[in-house]
């Protein structure tokens, strides 16, 4: 087993409505699927965020996307029209997430890794032999 | 006889987005030769309130500052093709957008295009009915700017089937600028469930722009984006029995893949087995991503249940207003400095009647908490920039606080350059949810 950030095996996305932030967390590959569910918990998600005080850490499971929905209360300093925050939108916040240690299998790794290089190989750039 | 599918443009996804992008949106249209419409999203929660006030000293104002810039290079080819535009640019003013249209059209050299605006949304005069539930539960206290219900996408289909080429809208829900097109193109009812949910989730998806096809996205080495200064902007193919292909324009930039498609699926949303919309309750659980082909993907599975009694409502009051200025220190024992300014700043404005707030920026600005709490240690050198914030219920007020930034030139610590302040008038918003009685959609043909 072996200790990465949720970086090396997810991406993210946020999303805010008011003073709520949401962010999609997406498994880079089936493999690492159970160790996102295993591990990107509602606790380690709320201690997180512990210093932005959330009222409440709600996450939806979407296992036909390989996806997790986090919903976290109360964290946006107000929200995009009250925060004093230069990110009020909270959009930087998928990429607080993606520094949540998590551990998987090296075969897991090994087949993450894997798909990021075929998806690599298959930009246009790289098809025309420019990368 | 089952209609043919519908391709739906979308060439912006919010008042800001790129203004070249939605030409070779209706270029691709086009050139597939099927029958297509065209939409424009550029309406955020505060966007409208911030027209409310525009509308307050120009009263012909008030709509979408860039409508014309939008517009102007896609209104000739889309009329000439057939593709009706719909767009929520009308913001607090659809009749003066309607208007402004005509005049672009008239300058283009073309004959009077027929033009819908949809009203009702402005629920000001019914805010006070006992009946409305607020979030914060009770109505604000400030003055109210604004009020506007989201509205349902049965008003856009209506003004389609009366023939509309362009449809203004005001506040309305934002996937019912897609929803809208293929009710009327497929004749779907409101105990359509699925296939609304269907046009619903297509509408989720194309809402934001470029965030389907690869904007929003790009993380070199583990989200490469091709061409990021070129992405070109959604299309979806949606077909009678809600099957949704998701491309793109014919443009050098962007991609479209399972990645780009399932992070906009859950953008903004909170339950996914519940997405609120005025026509249905969008259930995303059993949705299906494939990829079809370079660029091509394949949706299936929206489901759709009943929709919610009441409308949301955004309300908008006066916010005060935010005083900001930054002022930079580099090299040798810079952070140093930069924390003596930040407690020079506190120590100036300890009187003052603000909620205050100061970064380091490049250290952890927009990680941390308003009371500095930081998450990870941080380098001690190389540049920093100190930024305050405060937030005041007087322009006066926030002026002072960012004045003291500007005093830091020949008062503050060694070294400090590049001192920008603004102060800027904020909208405070909140949601309602308001009895669909008293919201009532009006539709008005204005031309010809």
């Amino acid at each position: 087993m072996i200790t990465v950030p949720l970086h090396a095996i997810a991406h993210a996305r946020s999303g805010d409505k008011g003073n709520r932030l949401n962010i999609a967390v997406i498994a880079h590959h089936a493999a690492v699927w159970d160790a996102l569910v295993e591990q990107v918990t509602e606790t380690r998600i709320a201690a997180l965020f512990a210093h932005r005080r959330p009222t409440a850490v709600r996450r939806y499971l979407l296992p036909k996307l390989h996806a997790l929905n986090l919903v976290i209360d109360d964290v946006l300093e107000g929200g995009v029209n009250a925060a004093l925050n230069l990110d009020g939108h909270g959009k930087t916040l998928s990429f607080l997430v993606l520094t949540l240690p998590v551990t998987v299998g090296e075969d897991a790794l090994a087949a993450v890794r894997a798909g990021l290089a075929a998806q690599a190989h298959r930009s246009p750039a790289n098809a025309l032999g420019l990368a | 006889m089952v209609p043919p599918p519908l391709l739906i443009g979308n060439g912006a996804g919010f008042s800001g987005d790129r203004l070249d992008a939605a030409e070779p949106v209706v270029r691709t249209l086009i050139a597939r030769g099927r029958p297509a419409a065209m939409t424009f999203e550029t309406l955020a929660e505060r966007t409208l309130a911030l027209g409310v006030l525009a509308r307050e000293t120009d009263s012909d104002g008030g709509y979408e500052p860039a409508l014309l810039p939008l517009l102007r290079p896609v209104l000739g080819p889309c009329l000439a093709a057939g593709i009706p535009i719909v767009g929520n640019f009308g913001a607090a003013n659809p009749h003066g957008a309607a208007a402004a249209i005509a005049r672009l059209a008239g300058e283009l050299g073309l004959g009077p295009p027929r033009i819908a605006v949809i009203e009702g949304d402005d629920v000001r005069e019914a805010i006070h009915d006992p009946r409305i539930a607020w979030e914060a539960g009770r109505r604000p206290d400030r003055r109210i700017i604004a009020a506007n219900a989201y509205l349902g996408a049965f008003p856009i289909a209506e003004a389609l089937r009366a023939g509309a080429e362009i449809v203004v809208t005001g506040r309305i829900a934002d996937p019912a600028l897609v929803l809208g097109p293929l009710i009327a193109h497929f004749g779907w009812g409101e105990h359509d469930l699925d296939a609304l949910a269907a046009g619903t989730l297509a509408g989720h998806l194309l809402e934001c722009g470029a965030q389907v096809t690869g904007g929003y996205f790009g993380d070199p080495g583990v989200k490469d984006v091709p061409a990021p200064e070129a992405i070109g902007f959604p299309i979806a193919e949606v077909t009678a029995d809600g099957m949704i292909t998701v491309t793109k324009a014919d443009t050098p930039g962007g991609l479209v893949d399972r990645r780009t498609v399932t992070e906009q699926i859950l953008y903004e949303v909170h339950d996914p087995a519940a997405y609120l919309t005025p026509d249905v309750t969008l259930d995303l659980t059993g949705v299906t991503v494939e990829e079809r082909a370079r660029d091509t993907v394949v949706l299936r599975g929206a489901r759709g249940h009943a929709r919610p009694p009441a409308l949301k409502a955004t309300v908008s009051t006066e916010g005060g207003f935010l005083g900001e200025g930054e002022i930079t220190y580099a090299g040798p024992n810079a952070l140093a400095r930069a924390e003596m300014a930040a407690a020079t700043l506190k120590a100036r404005l300890a009187a003052l009647p603000i909620r205050l707030r100061i970064d380091l920026l490049g250290l952890q600005a927009v990680f941390d908490s308003d009371d500095g709490a930081r998450g990870a240690s941080a380098p001690p050198d190389g540049e920093v920039r100190v930024r305050l914030a405060a937030q005041a219920e007087h322009r006066a007020t926030a002026e002072a606080a960012a004045r003291e930034v500007l005093g830091l030139y020949c008062c503050g610590p060694a070294g400090g350059g590049g001192v920008r302040t603004a102060v800027t008038r904020r909208v405070a918003t909140t949601s309602a949810l308001i009895p669909r009685d008293l919201v009532r959609p009006r539709i008005t043909m204005v031309s010809p």
